[in-house]
């Protein structure tokens, strides 16, 4: 391993730097969450955190693999945030404790770790959850509700919440929207999922809106609410369970957007983002075969 | 139209017979080890579970029904069955030997692929018409070779892994075809019934 081989590409850095800059570019987001919602949400991450580095440090032990350069990047601890960050602030602790375990043992360390997990870890652990505790997945707080806090009711009566999404969201949304361009900026992730993402799902919302405002929401609405936004930047820009053709790329992030826009209006779960990630996971081996660059030299 | 549109997102998606049903899990499990073999497979079942789900109709219809003989259903269904299994090798046998030699053992095994006879049975439980009938054999059928196609590739990617060597091969397929499963869910309750 002296001289590498030719082409000599120049990357974003290794594992712990994109690592690192996916939860710098999270953060801004997260804070907002912490301002407008309590700490709830500060105290999943956290053991959300600690339950996943454990479970894979058990997990690594068990398969006899070195165990700090693999707990040292940082994947683990992006899988646990992402999953804190798509359950509701309060869910009681055992959940993040067995959605968080289940991600990190199941649907990535079983499939040998890091870049081999098919599935995307933290909506594995997430849709677990949702199948088997709906009722407490589903126990999203209204900013009225949280008592004690003074953001309450500023963000109740205050005219610049509620427009675009749900009170409150719009803001964090928003600022996660901020993380996600600073991440294409500085070349972490490419553009081609996040902008077919969103703009299959604007599109489809647009479609069903123009025919009839009444019964179908808002292209804004449906951006601006539910994890849409993180979805489109940070869980299906994952760059092991995504296709990895740029033209690949397209037709998955399209496939996204399409399923969530389906599983949203007329399927049985309030948010699709999750679902249609896993679903489009499922066909990026497909995509990828079917979507092969072109070598130099050959004929298709 | 709208009718024969619903019974097809229903066989394919939500009511996904390998994912959902867990009807036909050996082919499932058996031929999806490469991308090509299974394709061939995908055609073949496609052609074995339209044809027969239709066959099957008229045979309940104007020969069980029409004599009396409904306690026969399933070992004429599984005879019938078995007969357009046949035809399908002897079709394949003559137009592309390499894929009758590729899919070996497990074409003349569509006969005990339980999502056919299952097919047939529903549709018989469901009361379903002619049209319906083929629609819905159709529909199991495209449901079942999507889902057979998708594992394939991904499987070829699982073997290349760094699995744990107790989950390797059968396991780990098993555990990916749960999480698949986990996936579909997320088309529950699309379909009003």
């Amino acid at each position: 391993m002296s001289t590498p081989s030719s082409p000599y590409v120049h990357t974003a850095g290794s594992v712990t730097t994109v690592m690192l800059r996916v939860i710098y570019a999270l953060l801004p987001g997260i804070a907002a969450y912490v301002w407008f919602f309590g700490w709830g949400v500060a105290v999943n991450i956290v053991f959300a955190v600690v339950v996943a580095l454990v479970c894979e440090a058990g997990m690594l032990a068990l398969r006899g693999r070195p165990l700090k350069p693999f707990l040292l990047d940082g994947s683990a601890a992006v899988t646990a945030v992402l999953l804190a960050l798509a359950l509701p602030s309060l869910a009681p602790w055992w959940m993040t404790l067995i959605g968080t375990a289940f991600a990190i043992i199941i649907a990535k360390q079983l499939y040998g770790g890091l870049g081999f997990n098919p599935f995307n870890p933290a909506m594995i652990g997430y849709v677990v959850l949702l199948i088997s505790f709906p009722r407490e997945m589903t126990l999203w707080l209204a900013p009225e509700m949280v008592s004690g806090h003074s953001m309450g009711e500023t963000m109740s009566t205050n005219p610049i919440f509620g427009h675009l999404g749900g009170k409150g969201w719009e803001w964090i949304n928003g600022l996660f929207l901020l993380g996600g361009l600073w991440l294409i900026y500085k070349k972490v992730i490419s553009w081609h999922i996040p902008v077919t993402v969103l703009g299959s799902l604007a599109l489809m919302a647009a479609v069903y809106f123009l025919i009839d405002r009444d019964l179908y929401a808002s292209p804004l609405f449906h951006l601006f609410s539910g994890a849409a936004i993180l979805g489109a930047f940070f869980i299906a820009t994952d760059p092991v369970t995504a296709s990895t053709t740029p033209r690949g790329r397209l037709y998955y992030g399209a496939g996204i957007g399409v399923f969530t826009y389906i599983i949203r209006t007329w399927g049985g779960y309030p948010d699709g983002i999750a679902f249609a990630v896993l679903l489009m996971n499922m066909a990026a081996p497909m995509i990828d075969y079917y979507t092969r660059p072109r070598v130099f030299g050959h004929k298709d | 139209m709208t009718e024969y549109a619903l019974i097809l997102v229903s066989t394919v998606l939500v009511n996904n017979f390998v994912l959902v049903k867990f009807l036909g899990l050996c082919p499932f499990m058996g031929v999806s080890r490469k991308l090509e073999t299974s394709t061939g497979m995908a055609l073949a079942t496609t052609f074995v579970l339209t044809l027969s789900s239709i066959c099957s109709y008229l045979v309940n219809e104007y020969l069980l029904i029409s004599l009396g003989l409904e306690y026969l259903r399933t070992i004429s269904f599984i005879l019938v069955i078995a007969v357009v299994v046949q035809f399908t090798e002897m079709v394949v046998h003559k137009t592309s030997p390499l894929l009758y030699q590729v899919l070996g053992i497990f074409l003349p095994l569509i006969t005990t692929n339980c999502a056919v006879l299952g097919v047939a049975l529903l549709n018989v439980q469901e009361q379903h018409s002619f049209m319906q009938s083929a629609v819905y054999g159709f529909g199991a059928a495209v449901g079942f070779s999507m889902v057979l196609i998708l594992f394939a590739a991904l499987r070829e990617r699982i073997l290349v892994a760094d699995v744990p060597v107790a989950f390797r091969g059968p396991a780990i397929a098993l555990i990916t075809a749960g999480l698949m499963s986990l996936a579909f869910m997320g088309f529950a309750g699309l379909i009003k019934s």
